[in-house]
């Protein structure tokens, strides 16, 4: 039971880290120097999270585990993210796309993880919440500006949300580990939170003049730990230091 | 228990709020709200602290300098983090928000007003150097996640707002 516990909670934890990963390597790069510095705040705000979970994860598995075996050590395989946060920053548009698509969803998530039967679970999810809540505002703000923007603008926000949402059904299939931990109330019932997402997020398209894509075919896979191409270089890079001196610190 | 008051013993009260808040050194990290509890025990003194938002990379500086403080005064002691129940705003006492603005740092305002001036909406966030309201937001994250960027159009001087977290 702790073991599954520790899966869950990685699988919650590494779709902040990969995202927050993302996001780093925008620091020092992004559009203007307002949007860059809001990026990797977000980005810090979700190592933070992370590390929480992290260390509540090597504490319950008892042994030599650390936030950063969790966080550096694991194979591709291990990392149970879902698709949509290992997208790569391909212009803003898609990195403000993949954000709202996935800030919606944790804003949701985080509501419902704060009445978890376990107390640690629900302090992480309380503190996180009130974070997530500048970064939804955020996003959704910068959708609407960019799709109800200029022609330019427009064409390339579409476009980000158009492709970025085969990776959205992910987000609500529950996998057994879920299922499992739902039911007794220790997790959350992800199902459960498809039509309030899409809700908040039609409102939100639908003021950025953004057509809500048709799609039939969802990709998904992540959270069985079958990851897209681009997994293996962000593991790369985020493992390096960590494989070459090992167990340093800073 | 109203959460908003900090149990601290009162030999340490003074020791605890000469400890600075790293990120903005005219702030203590008693009036910032981060130190919760503060007792003598028969291990030497322990100190609960909390974050202000989950990523803030001040958490382990405040503690190495707590644990200084207190060893400069005599006092052997363990530093606990706690997430629950969580920081927010209201903490900062009025001393606090005083020394805030007096840095240059706007004081939050209440959730509602936070909102409104977050989205551009309306302009009410007031200037620190030269208290007009006449502000307008360039950036929802500022020097830190716990700051926005403001730009004062009467003074042209840009300054941080220090959000509402609730």
């Amino acid at each position: 039971m702790s073991n599954h516990l520790v899966q869950y909670i990685c699988g919650i934890a590494d779709n902040s880290l990969i995202l927050g990963q993302r996001l780093g390597e925008l620091c020092g790069h992004g559009p203007s120097l307002e949007t860059d510095i809001a990026l990797t705040n977000i980005s810090l705000d979700l190592f933070g999270q992370v590390r929480s979970y992290f260390q509540y994860a090597a504490e319950l598995q008892g042994d030599q585990s650390s936030e950063d075996t969790f966080a550096f050590l694991r194979k591709e395989r291990e990392y149970r993210n879902v698709l949509l946060v290992e997208q790569p920053n391909t212009d803003f548009a898609y990195i403000i796309g993949r954000q709202f698509l996935f800030d919606v969803y944790h804003q949701l998530f985080l509501e419902k993880l704060q009445s978890s039967s376990d107390q640690t679970l629900a302090a992480i999810a309380k503190k996180s919440l009130k974070e997530v809540t500048y970064h939804v505002r955020f996003s959704s703000d910068w959708v609407i500006r960019l799709g109800d923007g200029t022609e330019e603008s427009h064409n390339r926000m579409s476009a980000a949300i158009e492709d970025l949402w085969i990776f959205t059904e992910e987000l609500f299939s529950c996998t057994e580990l879920e299922k499992e931990m739902s039911n007794s109330a220790l997790g959350v019932d992800v199902s459960l939170l498809r039509e309030a997402y899409l809700n908040r997020v039609h409102a939100v398209l639908n003021e950025a003049t953004i057509a809500i894509p048709d799609v039939k075919y969802f990709q998904k896979g992540g959270k069985q730990g079958i990851h897209s191409e681009h997994m293996g270089y962000i593991l790369t890079e985020m493992q390096y230091m960590q494989r070459t001196f090992p167990n340093m610190t800073w | 228990m109203n959460l908003a008051f900090p149990t601290i013993d009162t030999e340490l009260y003074a020791i605890l709020n000469a400890v600075s808040d790293p990120e903005i050194p005219v702030l203590s990290i008693v009036q910032m709200g981060v130190v919760r509890a503060a007792r003598i025990g028969d291990h030497g003194v322990e100190v609960t602290i909390t974050p202000t938002y989950s990523g803030c990379p001040a958490m382990d500086v405040i503690g190495d300098d707590i644990r200084k403080a207190l060893k400069d005064e005599g006092y052997q002691s363990t530093v606990k983090l706690v997430l629950s129940p969580a920081w927010t705003t209201d903490w900062i006492t009025s001393e606090g928000r005083a020394a805030l603005e007096k840095y240059g740092i706007a004081a939050p305002l209440s959730p509602d007003a936070d909102k409104e001036a977050l989205l551009g909406n309306r302009r009410i966030v007031k200037c620190p150097q030269c208290k007009s309201t006449n502000t307008k937001l360039i950036s929802q994250f500022g020097s830190t996640a716990c700051k926005a960027l403001f730009q004062c159009e009467d003074c042209l001087e840009p300054f941080d707002y220090f959000k509402c977290l609730k």
